[in-house]
């Protein structure tokens, strides 16, 4: 049967929980928006430079 | 071997693999935690510690995470050094503060056990303050790196430290057994099988494995963040010529 009551200790319990909780859903979060972040400078910079050798490679 | 790592070695086939590969086991994650907490609060409570036994389940796979991931960062490390791999640099540089949030959950949700158990918040003993050294030395490595201007440099700088802080690793791992400890000694792995009663081994196996996962999904997103990072300022360099 399901126990979410720890009686004496529900304060170490639910703190421990809810502190490794904030801390991965802090890493998951922290780590997506880095990855996103880094994927549409490079995405726009590529673009820009790719736009700019177009332009020089003319006559 | 070096075969089949090959496809690592090569950013195009690392981003193809690791698209899929990410949420795969990011979803992966979820699933078994989820099996992982049912099954911890539905065991009953331990006859000695109580519902406390329920922070093991989660205080252990942090533990053996951050052990794990320091493992990784001086295996990257030594492949950027020796090699000059640079997806290698992209995973250990990935690495550091993966290792730092879980080797800091494990000290939080260790001593958040040992109040109520031994009455204090924090001993020195050995095992207690070689994790603590563990999580200085994922410390030390962000921060030498962070503080090199010269990126080169300061990678090479930050995998030489990381190369050292492995010595620390035997030293966590055999602590409880080199030195009298108040941390309680090897229980899983113990010699002669483990002395966990199943019905707390299986939901604490299957959170160890949801936060191997985990790791593995978020590693492989920060190595495609740093792939992309780079990808940047290759982009920027050209457009400043």
């Amino acid at each position: 049967m399901l126990d979410l009551d720890p009686g004496e200790y529900g304060l170490y319990v639910w703190t421990a929980y809810g502190l490794s909780a904030a801390g991965l859903a802090w890493l998951a979060a922290s780590s997506l928006a880095f990855a996103r972040r880094w994927r549409r400078r490079a995405e726009s910079l590529e673009t820009r430079a790719a736009g700019e050798d177009g332009e020089g490679g003319r006559p | 071997m070096t075969q089949a790592l090959a496809f690592l070695y090569n950013p195009h086939r690392f981003m193809a693999f690791s698209a899929w590969a990410a949420p795969l086991l990011g979803a992966l994650a979820l699933g078994l935690a989820a099996a992982g907490l049912w099954l911890g609060f539905t065991a009953p409570e331990d006859y000695q510690q109580g519902d406390t036994v329920r922070i093991m389940f989660i205080h252990v796979p942090a533990a053996w995470l951050g052990l794990f991931v320091y493992l990784c960062l001086g295996g990257a490390s030594f492949l950027s050094l020796v090699f000059r791999q640079a997806l290698a640099d992209a995973a250990a540089r990935a690495a550091a503060p993966l290792g730092a949030v879980f080797t800091g959950l494990a000290l939080a949700t260790g001593s958040l056990w040992g109040k109520p158990m031994w009455g204090a918040w924090w001993v020195w003993d050995a095992r207690l303050t070689s994790v603590f050294v563990l999580f200085l030395f994922y410390l030390a490595y962000m921060t030498l790196r962070a503080a090199i201007d010269d990126e080169a440099k300061g990678a090479r700088a930050a995998a030489i430290l990381a190369l050292v802080g492995l010595v620390n690793i035997p030293v966590v791992h055999w602590s409880v057994e080199w030195w009298n400890t108040l941390h309680q000694g090897r229980t899983v792995f113990a010699a002669g099988g483990s002395r966990a009663a199943s019905v707390f081994l299986v939901p604490l196996l299957l959170m160890s494995l949801s936060y191997m996962a985990g790791f593995g999904s978020l590693w492989l997103v920060r190595i495609r963040g740093e792939v992309w990072r780079r990808r940047a300022a290759a982009a920027e360099a050209r457009l400043a010529r």
